[in-house]
């Protein structure tokens, strides 16, 4: 089955990250990515993507059939993602699993609908 | 059985053939929701049919009498119900056929079956009420209408809760298994969170006026020792059957003729069920010699100085304090702190206990508690109208109907 992890945090931890050193921060985006790839190697992991800040992002909503543009994201903006997985297990325990050894933060985790 | 018709208004009410129907579902539910999630591979629609045949259950035998072998009977009306559910959709067919084709005595559940149950009821993923909520109906063999009125909500809105839980199993895959190695401890203690959950909301609110079919608290305890015969290694575990044990021990002295709360120092300690004691005691050291302490542990070993002091008098006071020091290295809590001052308050003086109270003021301002023992200890020194300010603030807070009449007499006297 597959689920969706959604890597969220709030606009405090984005700031705290990007007041780390250089150093401090390689180290981190490391611990990411070695999740990344291990469990993409496992075959776990079947698509994903790190996503820039939420100043980058634009809206398209609907009013009256007619789609409107707006700067910024749907979700509120104290939250952000900073990026999600797309993985394929067996079970949500195997997902939680994943979740528990991500490095970097809360997890969501949303079941996907199965097609 | 220990501690039935501990409430003598409550015990009236209950006839004994809802004891029996009761003593029934819980020895049946768990083994006819296992057996129907392995034929069904649908734990919604197997707990549901299991709901089903028990509320048909209800309905028939008070009249008819309970069947000779009730299992086989819940299984049948069960199997019957998953058929009809079933039929409709094409998805099912082979299930259907499965279960049409069986005669399906009621196999002794694999020991296995009913942790997975279990452990799938109180899945972490699932909001603690909820948990609790699954595990009443899916393993103890309540129905919506009782936990509903054990904790205060309507029933529609127990029913919603439930159905939420089940589908979020379903919809989420949440698996229907027993976690293994490192997983297995704090699954545990998620398990063993629920069922004292349940049992200290049967303990405290009997006496009340609520008439219940069922005893939550002695339910809880039924659970427990079950999981603990699944399960005989985890030492906490064996700790909370010890604990709910000797607090059970004590029901027939908790509450005199008129459905009031006795307290410990008042309690007429030839009413302790000392079997019980004595059982607890016994699987209480089978815990410690596991080697592996832990809250529950320390919470029975202080009931157990309790339990083995022949009066108020002759507690061994020391050996409590020492227990609670150790109950706060491992797990500091207000509460713990509240419980331990006042144990303090017989070796070291009302005063000396006072002080270590009001220092959890900030932490248990809003907690009915400690505005009671403070009241008890400001009453020893002789600050009567201070006691008074206390124990009006305490009846502001507290919302169980025994204890607020314990306020009241107090206030009264």
């Amino acid at each position: 089955m597959k689920y969706v992890l959604l890597f969220v945090g709030t606009m405090e931890d984005q700031k705290q990250f990007e007041s780390q050193s250089t150093e401090e921060m390689q180290k981190a985006m490391g611990g990411a990515m070695n999740w990344f790839e291990s469990y993409t190697r496992a075959g776990k992991v079947v698509g994903g993507e790190q996503l820039k800040g939420p100043e980058t992002v634009t809206t398209v909503r609907f009013k009256d059939g007619k789609p409107m543009v707006t700067d910024g994201p749907f979700i509120e903006s104290k939250e952000i993602i900073g990026g999600f997985a797309v993985v394929d297990v067996k079970d949500l325990d195997e997902a939680l699993d994943m979740a528990k050894a991500w490095p970097a933060g809360p997890v969501e985790v949303w079941p996907a609908v199965e097609r | 059985m220990a501690g039935r018709g501990t409430i003598r208004g409550l015990s009236e009410t209950r006839t004994a053939t809802e004891a029996a129907l009761a003593a029934v579902f819980r020895e049946e539910a768990a083994r006819l929701t296992a057996a129907m999630v392995r034929m069904v591979g649908n734990f919604d629609i197997a707990e549901e049919v299991v709901q089903d045949s028990l509320l048909a259950a209800l309905e028939t035998w008070p009249v008819q009498g309970i069947p000779d072998k009730p299992g086989a009977w819940l299984m049948t009306t069960a199997r019957r119900r998953a058929i009809d559910l079933l039929r409709r959709d094409q998805r099912y067919a082979d299930k259907v056929a499965l279960l049409e084709r069986s005669t399906m005595p009621v196999e002794p559940a694999e020991a296995d079956d009913r942790l997975r149950l279990i452990f799938t009821c109180c899945h972490p993923a699932l909001a603690q009420e909820a948990q609790v909520a699954l595990t009443l109906r899916a393993v103890a063999g309540f129905t919506t209408q009782e936990i509903a009125a054990a904790f205060l909500v309507s029933e529609p809105t127990m029913a919603q809760r439930i159905v939420r839980a089940k589908r979020k199993i379903v919809e989420a895959n949440i698996p229907y298994r027993v976690p293994q190695g490192a997983e297995l401890i704090p699954r545990v203690d998620a398990v063993l969170a629920v069922l004292y959950l349940m049992f200290n909301e049967g303990y405290l609110s009997r006496g009340s006026s609520a008439a219940m079919r069922r005893d939550l608290a002695e339910d809880a305890l039924w659970l427990a020792a079950m999981l603990a015969a699944l399960l005989p290694e985890q030492a906490e575990l064996l700790g909370l059957v010890a604990l709910m044990r000797l607090q059970l021990a004590r029901s027939q002295a908790r509450f005199d003729s008129r459905g009031e709360i006795v307290l410990l120092p008042d309690q007429d300690r030839s009413l302790w069920d000392r079997g019980a004691i004595a059982e607890a005691t016994t699987t209480l050291q089978g815990a410690a010699a596991l080697g592996s302490p832990g809250p529950y542990q320390l919470q029975a070993a202080i009931a157990a100085v309790h339990a083995q002091a022949r009066s108020w008098g002759e507690t061994d006071w020391s050996q409590i304090i020492a227990l609670y020091d150790a109950l706060l290295r491992l797990a500091d809590s207000p509460v713990v702190r509240l419980n331990r001052a006042v144990a303090l308050s017989h070796v070291r003086g009302p005063e000396v206990a006072l002080g270590e109270v009001n220092d959890l003021a900030i932490e248990l301002g809003g907690y009915h508690l400690f505005h009671a023992t403070r009241a008890e200890l400001l009453d020893e020194i002789g600050e009567k109208a201070l006691a008074r300010e206390a124990r009006l603030r305490a009846l502001e807070l507290c919302q169980n109907p025994a204890e607020r009449t314990l306020l009241q007499r107090k206030l009264d006297a």
